[in-house]
């Protein structure tokens, strides 16, 4: 069974079509690239994705694990295991980022019908994530990503990957902004979750990403749609050329 | 004055006439009263003409013929035991306006801890009782003064340090006819002391209860004292209590309100600092739904040169509530180098709800720093959907958000039983809040970004 099926997705946002007509199979174990030009749809197909309810599916099925994704809650996708990497992490005054992850964390195993987890058996296991992803335990009493720089809410978000060990991990941007050290280390955090039963849907401009987290797909969307598919390869031909070939070889199907 | 009101002036004398007759106490007291009648029937009940009232409306407590309770209804400790506070200094616990000493605990602490009647003729309870409080300006107070006959007497002596807090509460019972309750609390804090007091307000029962309780608290000079006003009386009471602070050369007082139940509810905050080096935190937080109407009315006044004062209150807001929140800072001239700070922040979490919210300064001292500021907002989407998008349900995930809210107010408490005593009864009210909200939240809620604007 595919992990993610994509069918004929529209949404909307507003009123207005962002998503218009996407098709995509993502199977367990692999890792799929996403690029396209600003505004071209890739965080609405991430949002919509991870359900949030501000966008509104006009037309399409999405079917997850073979369960219809788009009937689920953000709270129930992300039990079923689905996980987005925000591109803009939002920050939360007053809530600890240990006690949210830990709460998180709690949520999906009790939908799974696992026991809670107490702060003894939580704490080596946060520490040793903090550790992959080398943050500052500090950061971890304070406010979930109150006052953090980019960089910083970047990890973050990769360290509650690597925390809630999704199925299906959707990373939008986690790469803009990041120096080359910090690029390495949020790499290295998403490729150890790599594994033959999980899949992941990375959303990039840049192709300097794609060198650490190697892609077996990489697809461009454009306006709405998926207009071209390829290999590793596509990535390199879209760093040389830009976008501009596709968008002209696009146009006529999008009249 | 309508005729209806001038009916219910003639009921209040009455009920006046009869309680003078019956009531106890010094030749003093009887002229405090009295004086105190006299007044509230020049003025009657304010009305929303009243620059004080102007976003409350009490006619529905001037239209109600309340009446005294002739004796307290018999309870027994178990019928209280939900509210019972293991680690306090002391406890006591009135009913329906009555002092009841087999639910009360009086030991434990080094000064007088007592209710008022027995201390009455007490040259201590005549040099310090209706010196602070004033009758001129708020009928209220005048009426609490006119009736008032008991209360907690407390004095701690010179030096002492109180780790644990004396707990006043105070019963309504089950009310089939409109009652009404004054209680009167007398708290004398002498030089370097350190207290607690935790005021509390609940209801046994429902019914049409008026509970207008005045407390005039002294805190002597270097003392370190925190007053708890806790408001958990059944939606259909009125509650209006004044809590009158005076404070002595470098006190430091910090009143933390508690606003979670009550129907139409005035909670008055009157600190003076009359010492020089005094500092005064204001701290509050008050939520309601249905039709609970929450007014904070603050009137800080600076008296003396030196002193800073703190006002930080928070507002949670759901269905049809509305709450108010009135900061009027005086500073008087000669209270130079007064730092006088005041924030009221809201959140709204239905479009029926409703925040009324105005400072008023008035400055006659030319070297001051005086600021207020004031804020409205909704309970912020995307971060609903960031915890939600972790796994955290709906009604969880808003809880989290309100509690984070509310987490501003218990974190400028003192940690200890009563900052515990608070953060319990917060987290277990905003779990029904956030509960409620989200049976709900098909209303027109649609959320991009920060949403606060700036009213102050
Ligand atoms: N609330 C909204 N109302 C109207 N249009 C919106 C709204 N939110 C997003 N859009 C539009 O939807 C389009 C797609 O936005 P989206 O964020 O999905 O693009 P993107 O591919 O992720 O771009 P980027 O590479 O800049 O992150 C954009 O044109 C954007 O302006
Ligand atoms: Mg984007």
């Amino acid at each position: 069974m595919h992990l993610l099926e994509i069918k004929n997705l529209h949404a909307n946002v507003d009123g207005h079509e962002i998503l218009k007509g996407i098709n995509l199979i993502l199977n367990p174990g692999e890792v799929h690239s996403i690029m396209g030009p600003n505004g071209s749809g890739k965080s609405t197909l991430a949002q919509v994705l991870s359900r949030h309810p501000a966008y509104e599916v006009t037309d399409g099925e999405v079917l997850y694990n073979g369960k219809d994704l788009l009937a689920m809650k953000p709270e129930e996708a992300a039990c079923e295991g689905v996980f987005l990497a925000f591109q803009y992490p939002v920050e939360i005054p007053g809530i600890s980022n240990t006690y949210f992850l830990r709460s998180a964390l709690n949520a999906i195993r009790k939908y799974r019908g696992e026991d809670e987890m107490d702060a003894m058996d939580f704490l080596p296991m946060f520490r040793e994530k903090l550790k992959l992803l080398e943050m500052d335990d500090k950061l971890m009493n304070r406010s979930v990503n109150e006052g953090f720089s980019g960089g910083e809410k970047k990890r973050n978000e990769i360290l509650q990957m690597a925390i809630l060990q999704p199925k299906l991990a959707i990373l939008d941007e986690t790469d803009s902004g990041l120096d080359i050290d910090a690029l390495r280390i949020v790499a290295n955090g998403v490729n150890a979750l790599r594994g033959p039963e999980r899949a992941m849907l990375v959303v990039t401009h840049y192709q300097r990403l794609l060198n650490y987290i190697v892609p077996d797909f990489v697809h461009v969307l454009v306006d709405g749609r998926i207009v071209r598919s390829g290999g590793k390869e596509l990535a390199l031909e879209l760093e040389e050329k830009g976008y501009g070939w596709i968008e002209a070889e696009a146009q006529p199907t999008s009249a | 004055m309508t005729t209806t009101a001038i009916e219910k002036l003639d009921h209040h004398l009455h009920t006046f006439t009869e309680f003078a007759k019956r009531a106890s106490g010094p030749s003093w007291l009887k002229k405090l009263r009295e004086d105190a009648f006299a007044r509230f029937c020049e003025t009657g009940f304010p009305t929303t003409r009243d620059e004080d009232w102007r976003f409350t409306n009490v006619s529905a407590i001037a239209r109600t013929p309340f009446e005294l309770a002739q004796s307290a209804t018999h309870l027994s400790n178990a019928d209280i035991a939900q509210w019972h506070m293991e680690n306090s200094a002391a406890e006591l616990v009135f009913v329906d306006g009555y002092y009841v000493p087999e639910l009360s605990r009086l030991q434990g602490v080094k000064g007088t801890v007592t209710n008022l009647q027995p201390a009455i003729t007490s040259k201590e309870v005549e040099s310090h009782l209706g010196r602070y409080l004033n009758i001129h300006r708020d009928p209220f107070s005048a009426l609490n003064t006119a009736f008032a006959a008991d209360g907690a007497y407390v004095r701690i002596r010179r030096g002492t340090l109180l780790e644990n807090p004396i707990h006043l509460l105070f019963v309504s019972t089950q009310a089939n006819t409109p009652r009404m309750v004054h209680p009167r609390n007398l708290l004398v804090c002498e030089m370097e002391t350190q207290a607690t007091f935790i005021e509390q307000y609940v209801s046994l029962g429902t019914g049409t209860v008026l509970s207008n309780s005045a407390t005039e608290l002294i805190a002597g000079e270097n003392s370190n004292i925190s007053h708890y006003m806790i408001e958990r009386e059944d939606t259909a009471a009125f509650n209006v209590s004044t809590l009158r602070i005076q404070q002595e050369r470098s006190s430091n007082v910090a009143s933390h309100s508690l606003l979670l139940g009550g129907g139409l509810v005035r909670n008055n905050v009157h600190p003076v600092l009359a010492g020089e080096g005094s500092e005064c935190l204001i701290n509050g937080l008050f939520v309601g739904s249905g039709k609970q109407h929450l007014d904070n009315y603050m009137h800080v006044e600076h008296a003396s040169p030196h002193c800073s004062s703190r006002q930080f209150y928070n507002g949670i807001l759901d269905d049809h509530a509305h709450g108010v929140f009135h900061g009027r800072i005086v500073v008087h001239k000669d209270a130079q180098k007064t730092d006088a700070k005041q924030t009221n922040r809201n959140l709204l979490l239905s479009d029926d709800a409703q925040i009324d919210t105005k400072p008023q300064l008035e400055i006659y001292a030319d070297d001051v720093k005086c600021t207020h500021g004031a804020t409205i907002g909704q309970i912020e989407e995307n971060a609903l959907f960031y915890l939600r998008s972790r796994g955290i349900d709906e009604v969880s995930a808003r809880r989290l958000l309100l509690l984070a809210f509310a987490s501003e107010c218990l974190d400028r408490m003192k940690p200890g039983p009563a900052q515990a005593h608070a953060e319990q009864l917060i987290h277990a009210h905003l779990l029904n809040v956030a509960d409620h909200a989200h049976s709900q939240s098909a209303r027109t809620s649609k959320g991009t970004g920060r949403n606060w604007e700036e009213v102050g």
